[in-house]
Parts: structure tokens; C-alpha cells; sequence
């Protein structure tokens, strides 16, 4: 089973392999590092910049008017705060110039907390990239799902952003979510594709013989059935649901997890779906809790859905402080974690239809 | 006032003395002097109402219609990549614009073959020709040149990228971003940075924010060769930009070339848009220098003006009659649902649209 990372690896590969993808790049990118997750590990295409975002999401731009198909990295997405506007610009190519031009490029960034980063380590970036018109933004929360999507995102016309969790990159793959034509053992996997310590001057990757399995922007993923309550959610906070899912399990609380998988476009018929099924929904995520994505999910529900829901709807995410503070209590107590999700999910389940 | 800047008084060294043919001479005239009708009557239709805001560049005339006539002109990375700012009204009429979509553009009209009526006039778009959009955030283009630039390399001909921009925006970080990504070691890049220099900065003197002498001094430490140039003369901007542009062809390396030029109706129509007596205004010199070596007569120029400004009015009663777009537009093209810059017909995946 492949990790997240090298799933996003294969994917890439793939990509320039057979969908056209002409360049992965960004700082650290290329070789020796290959990305400082090691996601971009042997790529024929990968090559290093200067570390300067404007330039990476610039070039990623103009290569893409071009007809290039680039894949730019930002190392963290707590550095893209200086390139919005080019996002902003990115994301207008096609509808300022009344679809004269499109603008066919990837950039992928690791967001969130869960490896102790501290306050410029750990920013999410969904609130931001979903403010931001014209780019399909999506966020894996498995390695199969991570390579479905990036495949997806290397062919669509249009800007997408691929965010990584970083906390799941080492993550492994589910027994039965094995990517097709991945080996069966992964050790195998790891001395095919993972890059030796020490000289890697004269390493090649063998990459495994990996078929296309695309997952389509837009489309959520319903991660465990349930009657009671619902979590609608996305990214490193999908593993947190499933946790408080058990937790309240035992309280004879039966919850249904639906991970977005796309927050642009989104999947609205499958919240719909669900919310209609439960009655009980919380928005989980981990970005900052003002004007968050979660509220505007609960806010299409409050207009929606109002009469058919038996319990107030509920969001759950990051406190909306500066940064992410390195110590344990305070990672903590800034992002959700499952005990929080389980009593929130215990209380939803309180409410009589 | 008028700003007094050092140029070069003596042409660069290698650079060739003597005038041009007069049939160029009378392609540049006739381009410049378009322009300026079209500058005018834009400027015209916003005081009369029929437009919100105009922007644009009357006093870069004698440079920017040099530029379009030496432009490799076609679609994909054999040819030049352009990204203009909005000041390059005369570079796209010479490449063979048509005015109307100026007066379009300016009139917010459906028709609008740049916009759709979404932008401010002389915000110029057309993939066929390979000039990106062009954005009001100033310098914003000088980050986006290196990756056309690198396509224009790939491809092996002798396709540049062409990227311009204003005195002012070079204080952004972007500018340094195209010197730094342009000049990186083995990777250099075919790009061709030029920058206008008007002396202002919306109604800031450049003299009081900059200490750099020239601009062009800035590709000094990266290596890239550049030079300063009277951008008031079209003779001058034209064996100029052939020289570096001949240089960027082959070379495959950049170049940063400064021209001195005037701004004569100000920043845009928020500072009023009226004519500024004291700048250099380089139709007027350039008309003087046709009478005196007998290319054109006084009254060839000025049936020749009559006759465009004649046209451009003709042309903006048209466009006043031309539908606006309707508001349920705004949906469209917030996703292409195609890709248009790619050759490949395979690559096409589902139509999306732009509404969840």
C-alpha cells in the first residue's frame, strides 16, 4: 500500500508519462531533494527554482498559456500568501478574457498542522483558496484518492490546487486500496520508487507499471455510512471523524463521515443527500473558524435544508488565532480533535426528530 | 513641468547611423498617428459618458508601433509571447488591431472581442496572436514572462517573449523576479524586457522614489545586456529593438531595454486626461522630421488625421448602438470547459461549468 506521498509520486509520474505534464517544479523540487516530503522523488520533469513563490506561480502561469502543463509546488502553503493576487490572476485568465484563453495548470502545497510546525508550518489554506474564483481546489485524504485526484488535476483546462495534508503524507493506503499495477508489497514499492540516503547522483526510480484510476473533481466520498448524525468534511480531518465516529459508536451513536474530496466545485448533492438521510450535520475542518469554508456549507444548509433538520447545524474548526503554536497543548487546543468531534457528534445525537 | 532624464546622446556602441527607409517611415507615422486618433477619441467617448475609465498611451506612440512592426506575430511558442500593459495601444494597431474593438472595449459592449465588456479598455487579449491578457495589477506580467519564455526556448525557433511595463512597476517585486528567473545559470531565457519610462508613477515623480540612475542598470549584475534609448524616437525604438530583439532571437538570452518616452494626457481619465502641453510629444516631433526630409507634406498628415478621426467617430456612434452584455454572463467562463492552448484535441476532459 502506498503512502499518500508516494501515490502523489506515482500520480506525477503518470502524468509525464501520459498526460502531457511538462513540468513539476518548484523550490527543493528537483533532484537531489526531490521535495522536502519527498513527493517529487525521480520525476523526469522535476527541477529546482529560486526561492521566490511570485516566480514559481508566475511562470507556472505563463508555461501554462504556452501550452505547457506545469505542476508548481509551493513547499508550504503558509508561503503563499504573497502569490493571491497571481491565484486571484490565475484563476481570471479565462473569464476576463471571455474565454479567449484557458489556463491549464496544477500548483500543489502542503497545508495544515499535525507535524509539530509551529506558526509557519501549520496554516490551512482551504478558507483562502476557496475565496478565490476560477480554480477547482481539491483535498485527499488517502494515497488512492490522492492519486486519483492529481491525475484529474493534471488534464483539467482550468487552475487547479492540490492540497496536501500533511500530517496524512506518510499515511497508508487501506488493504484493498491498492493503486492498480502497484506491487503487492510494499517494501518493493519503497526500493522502487523511494530515493537512497546519502549520493543519489546515480539513483533512477523503477516505477511500477501503474494504470489510471481517476477520481473526478467534485465528486465526495462516503467513508462510513450512519443514521444519526452527519460529518461533512475534507483533508487530515476525515481521519478525525472516523476516530470520534467509533468513539460515539460506543454510545450507540451512528454517524455518517462524507469526505469532499473537491471543495471547488463541491459536492453538493452528496451533503444534500446525507443531511436529508440524518436530519444532524457538522462541518469539520481545521482552517481558521471565520468565514470558513464550513460556514458556507452551513449556511447553504440553513437556507436549504432548514425544515428538515432536527438539531441546530454545527461547525468545528481551527481557533482563529495567528498561528498554530509549537507546544502539544497548544497545537491542540487550535485545531479539532476527535474527543471534541465525538461530543459535539453525541450532542447533535441528543436532539429528538 | 517636464522631467529632465539622461539619455544617451550618442547612439549605443555598434549601433547603425542613418535614417530608415521612408516606406517604414510612413508605416510607423501612419500607425502612430492612428493610435492617437484612437487615444483621443477614447479619451472623448469617456467625457462624453459613453465609457466608465480610460487608460491608456498617448506619448508611447513612436515606441510602441516600433515594437508592433517587429514582432513575430502567430499563435503558439515558434512565435513571440507578448505581455503588454495598457499603455500598448500602439503596438496592437500596428499589428493589425482594429480600432472598433478599442472603442468596444471602452463602451463595455458585448461585442467586445478582448473582454466581453468586463474590462477597462485597452486590456487587450488575443490568443491568436499570442498577447495574453493584459491585467490592471501592475507588473504582475513580469513574473508570468519566464514561463512563455521557456516555451519559446523549448520550441527551438525564434519565438521570444516580449514583456513591458512601466518605470514605477519596477519597483515591484515581480520585476526582479523576471531578471533573477531570465538569467539563472545555463537556463537563460529568450525574454525581452522592456520598460517605458515616463518619469511618473500615477502623480509620483520617479526621481523621488528611485535612486538607480537608469532602470536598465538593474540587468548589470545578472549578466543580461541592456541599454537606455530615446523612446520618443520611432527611427531610434525601431534599430534599437531590432538590435535586441535580433539578439534575443539568436542569443536565446534576454535583454532589458529602457526607453525614455512622455505621457501626454496623464495617468488616465481619474487625473483628468487632458492634454499635457510640456512632454515631448513625439507624433508632433516625428511630423516635423517627415516635412523636413520631404516624405510628407503639412496637408498628406493632416488629410490623413482628418480622415482617421473621421473614421473613429464614425465608428464609436456604431458602437454605441451595440448591445451591453446581459447580467446572466457573469456565469460564463469561469471555467474553460475546453483547452484552447494546447494543440492536442485529446487532452479535452468533461464540460464543467461554472456554477456548484
Amino acid at each position: 500500500m502506498a503512502t499518500m506521498v508516494q501515490a502523489i509520486r506515482l500520480a506525477l509520474h503518470v502524468g509525464e508519462e501520459r498526460h502531457g505534464v511538462t513540468d513539476v517544479f518548484g523550490q527543493d523540487v528537483g533532484p537531489p531533494l526531490g521535495g522536502v516530503f519527498t513527493q517529487t522523488q525521480g520525476l523526469r520533469t522535476a527541477w529546482n527554482t529560486p526561492l521566490d513563490e511570485r516566480g514559481i506561480v508566475g511562470t507556472a502561469i505563463g508555461l501554462a498559456l504556452a501550452g505547457q502543463r506545469p505542476v508548481a509546488e509551493i513547499q508550504f502553503c503558509d508561503y503563499a500568501f504573497n502569490v493571491i493576487d497571481l491565484f486571484k490572476l490565475a484563476g481570471g485568465i479565462c473569464w476576463s478574457s471571455a474565454g479567449d484563453w484557458n489556463c491549464p495548470m496544477v500548483v500543489m502545497t502542503p497545508v495544515g498542522s499535525g507535524i509539530r510546525g509551529s506558526i509557519y508550518h501549520s496554516h490551512s489554506f482551504d478558507a483562502q483558496a476557496t475565496r478565490i474564483p476560477g480554480w477547482k481546489i481539491v483535498m485527499p485524504s488517502n494515497p488512492l484518492d490522492a492519486y486519483g485526484l492529481m491525475l484529474s488535476a493534471v488534464v483539467d483546462p482550468n487552475p487547479v490546487m492540490f492540497l496536501m495534508p500533511k500530517a496524512l503524507l506518510r499515511s497508508k493506503a487501506g488493504p484493498r486500496e491498492r493503486i492498480p499495477g502497484e506491487p503487492d508489497d510494499d517494501r518493493a514499492l519503497s526500493r522502487m520508487i523511494d530515493a537512497p540516503l546519502g549520493d543519489r547522483s546515480r539513483w533512477r526510480p523503477d516505477w511500477p507499471d501503474v494504470k489510471d484510476a481517476f477520481v473526478p473533481i467534485g465528486q465526495a466520498r462516503t467513508c462510513r455510512e450512519g443514521r444519526h448524525v452527519s460529518v461533512i468534511t475534507y483533508g487530515r480531518t476525515v481521519p478525525v471523524a472516523m476516530e470520534a465516529a467509533a468513539q460515539a459508536e460506543k454510545d450507540g451513536v451512528d454517524v455518517e463521515v462524507i469526505d469532499l474530496r473537491s471543495l471547488c466545485p463541491y459536492d453538493w448533492d452528496a451533503v444534500k443527500a446525507s443531511v436529508r438521510k440524518t436530519n444532524r450535520v457538522l462541518f469539520l475542518n481545521e482552517d481558521t473558524e471565520v468565514t470558513n469554508f464550513g460556514e458556507h456549507l452551513l449556511r447553504r444548509t440553513v437556507e436549504e435544508l432548514f425544515y428538515e433538520l432536527y438539531a441546530p447545524p454545527r461547525l468545528l474548526a481551527g481557533a482563529h488565532v495567528p498561528g498554530i503554536g509549537l507546544a502539544d497543548a497548544l497545537e491542540k487546543a487550535s485545531v479539532p480533535q476527535a474527543e471534541k468531534v465525538a461530543a459535539v457528534v453525541r450532542e447533535l445525537a441528543g436532539h429528538e426528530a | 513641468m517636464s522631467h529632465a532624464f539622461e539619455v544617451p546622446t550618442t547612439n549605443p556602441a555598434g549601433a547603425e547611423e542613418g535614417a530608415l527607409a521612408p516606406e517604414l517611415l510612413v508605416r510607423i507615422y501612419t500607425a502612430m498617428l492612428r493610435s492617437r486618433c484612437l487615444e483621443e477619441r477614447l479619451i472623448r467617448m469617456n467625457k462624453q459618458g459613453d465609457g466608465f475609465f480610460w487608460v491608456g498611451g498617448p506619448g508611447e506612440e513612436a515606441f510602441n508601433a516600433a515594437l508592433g512592426l517587429l514582432v513575430l506575430k502567430g499563435q503558439g511558442p515558434q512565435f513571440d509571447y507578448l505581455h503588454f500593459h495598457y499603455r500598448s495601444t500602439a503596438t496592437l494597431m500596428t499589428m493589425g488591431a482594429e480600432p472598433v474593438d478599442v472603442l468596444r472595449q471602452m463602451k463595455n459592449t458585448a461585442t467586445d472581442p478582448y473582454s466581453a465588456g468586463r474590462n477597462f479598455c485597452n486590456h487587450y487579449s488575443v490568443r491568436k496572436w499570442n498577447v495574453a491578457p493584459v491585467s490592471s495589477p501592475i507588473e504582475v506580467q513580469f513574473s508570468m514572462a519566464p514561463g512563455t519564455a521557456i516555451a519559446n526556448k523549448r520550441a527551438g525557433g525564434r519565438g521570444i517573449t516580449i514583456v513591458q511595463g512601466g518605470d514605477a512597476g519596477t519597483a515591484e517585486g515581480d520585476f526582479s523576479t523576471c531578471l533573477v528567473w531570465c538569467s539563472r545559470p545555463g537556463d537563460e531565457l529568450p525574454c525581452l524586457m522592456l520598460v517605458t519610462n515616463n518619469q511618473w508613477g500615477i502623480s509620483t515623480p520617479y526621481a523621488q522614489q528611485h535612486s538607480e540612475k537608469h532602470i536598465a542598470d538593474r540587468a548589470k549584475p545578472f549578466g543580461i545586456k541592456s541599454a537606455v534609448i530615446d523612446g520618443n524616437d520611432p527611427e531610434v525604438s525601431y534599430r534599437e529593438l531590432k538590435k535586441a530583439m535580433d539578439y534575443v532571437r539568436a542569443e536565446r538570452r534576454p535583454f532589458l531595454l529602457e526607453a525614455m518616452v512622455s505621457r501626454l494626457y496623464g495617468h488616465s481619465s481619474a487625473s483628468g486626461a487632458n492634454f499635457v502641453p510640456e512632454e515631448v510629444d513625439c507624433l508632433v516631433a516625428f511630423e516635423k522630421r517627415l516635412q523636413d526630409r520631404k516624405i510628407m507634406t503639412r496637408a498628406e498628415m493632416d488629410d490623413l488625421r482628418a480622415k482617421y478621426t473621421q473614421e473613429l467617430l464614425e465608428a464609436s456612434k456604431r458602437v454605441r448602438d451595440e448591445p451591453q452584455p446581459r447580467g446572466e454572463s457573469i456565469w460564463e467562463h469561469v471555467f474553460a470547459d475546453r483547452d484552447l492552448v494546447h494543440d492536442s484535441p485529446d487532452r479535452d476532459p468533461e464540460p464543467t461549468n461554472g456554477r456548484h
